[in-house]
């Protein structure tokens, strides 16, 4: 108090000593520092791994070329190749697509749109909410039993048509909650709009409210692709193939889909438990195999999410702007 | 069109009973016919070498359930401080072309699908950084599946928990600062305060997230199929979701056959249970929190 | 440019607390407010008032550097407190924050205990032990006439108080740390009248310890409490039809609401714009 006091009654001098004095502020720098390492290791120690793989894979696509991409399964890392991955990974996006986009994308637009703030729609927020915190290999074990075990006349049992669609189930949170989020986001002044002119809640959603808040929608769906793209655990319980995997010629497109599978993923899962052993043609061993299958995984699942993700905050300063 | 859309919103109960349904019913198969073989006894093995050995009819829970513990544990030790200490540099330090440059990237990193985590586990956190760091007897072990799952929920935590601190009013920043406040104090006495529920929700989805992480735990925590019973994080050891890859992997059973691939289901619904009560709590977490600004 | 300019020799006084010399903001390329000249003397209650858009708290929040937070504003001119310049590169601005303190539009408290509302800034400072704490709490409640409605629950959060008492709990807060200015922002503009007519009360309290500078976009108000009143007002480029705050006129409260110099001030006064 005293010094308060002092400093008011005095002159310029002591006001000035005041305010210029102060240690300088060591702790609240070092904390700032500390911040931004924190920040800098949350992305470089990420960036740094995969800059290594990226670095590992080039040979693989400098000796091999495209025969990499087109090759199947094999017990050589000099022939072994992602093409039945590949394969598999895009089934399984057509099924996300085709089962989980129409189902999803009703369901959210039903809960924002039409749902009556009941018990009813509470529940199935809430179930929803908590079907996308459920580990990806419980949906296996979902997958295992009913697609696999139940419907096997339907699947084939342990077939890439089974897991597409356990994935399909499994993103399916992801798609609902992204659509709801984006339809809420839609003006109320739009939805009047098409009342206004006597639509009917139909031809306003198809005619308004949809085309709007289609930025949104598509985000999430990417997402979903991405997020499907990825995923390893419930392939791994629905079987799919970790070793190598025989395409006998002349198989329909029905015998593939519904026999043995495997996905980019599961590939990469597999050759991270193979002996390290070069190849005696190339030199590369099933490591450097594994760099170059986790660079074709990234570039499919990176792609697709950075897309999603610039075109969300473009939609969101639309919304603000 | 209305019946037709709410038909498709149902469709998520339909999945949720389905869940629920299939994990409990060969959970309980698999407890009724555990009591009628090798009894009830053999969820908590009383040996002197306690362990999870499903070939042996041994199934010691308390095993798998410590793996995933202590997984967990390590996994948020890395991410807890990593995580909260990118946002609260992102939501207070930063400027706003930083933040929405970085925020995005993060977003994007948080996609890496974890069988790549799995595998820079294994061919290069294990043997180039945990194992000479911390002397551990072999590349693999439930340290380094940890640290390696830290990595990959750091993101996560990171987002929801910079949300959570955006969120809190900027007039009680200005007050602080208005009292004559340094930034840093601002931060650590009003602004992480006042995100804190949101801030413990983050910690608790993280979590969650790494007790149901499966790819990084099946290649790296070091045991294949079977473990005994450790406490230290730099032994090899099984988390429960180790376990239940490679009891699907392990055979081609078919669903009832033996008691070892049906104990696959009750993992399951232990995991289920597990997960279910932190996303519960989190949400109840975040909605307070909501409600509260 | 109406002559708001206050004579130099004016700026030496050991009364005059502030003294502002061709002041202007800008908020990145927009210019909120320009060539303000301004002395606010000691123990005295000064309002700025103006239509909303004239930069009255822009130009309030120039006295404790609260325009720090914007990262694109910048302040041109000098401010002067006690003859030293507040924008001079050596000036730190929390301590000038500890010396003059603020109380805002919306009553802010943080989300904590009474007690812990009022402790903040002292606890800041430095002061740990719980009895010196207590007697600060204690002075501060009642500087704030808010001690008898509190004194039995300090413990209890801050946010349970009504509105009008939170805006008192926020002026206790801002005197618990012994400031020689409180800069009020709008501090009425979200109370009911009985809650307004206990803060004015309170202002006119503590008037003898404080100096006071109130933005209101009430007249009535300004009319009421202060002492001193700088009308401030929007001039539209007519080229750009970019907007800009000017000061119009800067005097004894009575002079300005009886007799104001300028005819847009009167304007205003009567209620013909505004």
């Amino acid at each position: 108090m005293a010094v308060t006091s002092s400093i008011r009654e005095s002159a310029g001098t002591v006001v000035r000593a005041g305010l210029t004095g102060g240690k300088r502020d060591v702790r609240g720098i070092v904390f700032a520092v500390l911040l931004l390492l924190c920040l800098l290791t949350s992305l470089f120690m990420l960036t740094i791994l995969m800059w290594d793989v990226v670095a590992q894979a080039i040979p693989v696509f400098d000796k091999r070329g495209t025969s990499f991409l087109t090759s199947d399964l094999a017990s050589s890392p000099d022939k072994a190749g992602v093409s039945q991955g590949i394969w598999g990974s895009l089934v399984i996006a057509g099924f996300v697509v085709v089962l989980a986009f129409p189902v999803g994308i009703a369901a959210g637009v039903y809960l924002e749109e039409y749902a009556h703030p009941s018990r009813l729609t509470r529940f199935i927020q809430l179930n929803i909410r908590n079907l996308a915190g459920v580990p990806s290999v419980v949906y296996g074990i979902l997958g295992l039993v009913v697609f696999v075990q139940g419907l096997d006349g339907l699947t084939g049992g342990r077939s890439v048509i089974a897991a597409g669609i356990t994935l399909a189930i499994l993103v399916l949170p992801i798609i609902i909650i992204t659509t709801a989020e984006a339809v809420s986001a839609v003006p109320q002044g739009l939805r009047e709009a098409g009342f206004g002119v006597g639509g009917t809640r139909w031809e306003t959603t198809r005619d308004h409210v949809l085309p709007y808040a289609a930025p949104g929608i598509l985000t999430g769906t990417m997402l979903a692709v991405a997020r499907a793209l990825g995923e390893a655990a419930p392939l791994l319980l629905i079987g799919a193939i970790t070793g190598r995997l025989a395409s006998p010629p002349g198989q329909t497109l029905v015998d593939r889909l519904q026999g043995k599978f495997t996905a980019m993923p599961i590939v990469i899962y597999g050759w991270a438990n193979e002996v390290n052993k070069p190849g005696k043609k190339t030199g590369l061993t099933f490591e450097d195999l594994n760099a170059a299958a986790i660079v074709v995984l990234l570039a499919m699942v990176l792609v697709l999410n950075g897309a999603a993700i610039l075109l969300r905050n473009r939609f969101e300063n639309r919304r603000q702007g | 069109m209305r019946a037709a859309l709410f038909l498709a919103a149902a469709t998520s109960i339909l999945i949720s009973t389905l869940i629920v349904w299939t994990l409990f019913t060969e959970a309980w198969k698999f407890l009724s016919d555990l009591i009628d073989t090798a009894g009830i006894g053999a969820l908590i093995d009383g040996g002197k070498a306690p362990g999870w050995y499903p070939r042996n009819d041994r199934f010691d829970i308390p095993t798998i359930v410590l793996g995933t513990l202590i997984v967990s544990a390590v996994s948020i030790v890395v991410a807890a401080p990593l995580g909260l200490g990118a946002a609260v540099f992102l939501s207070e330090y930063a400027s706003p072309r930083l933040r929405k440059v970085v925020k995005p990237v993060l977003e994007v990193l948080a996609g890496v699908p974890s069988v790549v985590f799995g595998f820079f586990a294994l061919r290069v956190l294990g043997p180039d950084l945990i194992q000479p760091l911390f002397d551990t007897s072999q590349k693999t072990s439930l340290l380094v599946t940890g640290v390696a799952i830290g990595i990959l929920v750091t993101p996560l935590m990171a987002s929801i928990s910079e949300d959570a601190l955006r969120s809190v009013p900027s007039a009680l920043r200005e007050a602080s600062t208005g009292l004559g406040a340094r930034r840093s104090a601002t931060v650590v006495k009003v602004v992480i305060p006042a995100a804190v529920s949101g801030i413990v929700a983050a910690l608790i989805i993280s979590v969650s997230r790494a007790i149901g992480e499966t790819m990084v735990a099946a290649l790296a925590s070091g045991r294949l199929g079977q473990s005994p019973r450790t406490w230290d994080p730099r032994d090899p050891g099984l988390p429960m979701t180790s376990a239940m890859a490679q009891l699907a992997q392990g055979s081609d059973q078919v669903v009832g056959s033996t008691l070892a691939f049906q104990s696959l289901f009750f993992i399951g619904a232990l995991l289920f249970l597990m997960t279910l009560a932190l996303n519960m709590v989190a949400s109840r977490l975040v909605t307070r929190f909501r409600t509260k600004y | 440019m109406p002559d708001a300019t206050v004579p130099p020799e004016v700026a030496s006084r050991s009364t005059d607390v502030f003294t502002t010399r061709d002041v202007a903001v800008y908020y990145g390329q927009f210019r909120a407010v320009r060539d303000v000249n301004i002395t606010v003397h000691k123990n005295e209650i000064t309002a700025f008032i103006g239509p909303s858009g004239c930069g009255k708290s822009t130009m309030l929040r120039c006295f404790n550097r609260m325009n720090d937070l914007i990262p694109t504003a910048r302040v041109e001119g000098t401010v002067s407190y006690h003859g030293v310049n507040l924008y001079d590169p050596a000036v730190n601005a929390v301590e000038v924050r500890r010396r003059i303190g603020m109380v805002f539009q919306k009553a802010n408290p943080f989300p904590k205990s009474i007690y812990d509302n009022v402790a903040y800034g002292p606890r800041l400072s430095g002061i740990k032990k719980k009895s010196e704490l207590d007697a600060v709490v204690e002075k501060s409640l009642r500087g704030a006439a808010l001690w008898d409605e509190v004194k039995g629950r300090l413990k209890s959060g801050g946010l349970g108080l009504s509105g009008g008492q939170q805006q008192r709990l926020c002026i206790a807060r801002a005197i618990a740390v012994d400031p020689e200015v409180l800069l009020m922002d709008e501090p009425c503009s979200a109370l009911d009248p009985i809650a307004t007519a206990r803060i004015e009360d309170l202002m006119q309290e503590i008037k003898h310890e404080y100096t006071i500078i109130i933005v209101t976009h009430n007249m009535q108000q300004a009319g009421r409490v202060s002492d001193r009143t700088a009308f401030f007002t929007t001039e539209v480029n007519t080229e750009s039809d970019r907007r800009t705050g000017v000061l119009v006129e800067y005097d004894q409260t009575s002079k300005i609401f009886s007799n104001p110099a300028d005819e847009r001030t009167e304007a205003y006064i009567s209620g013909r714009f505004g």
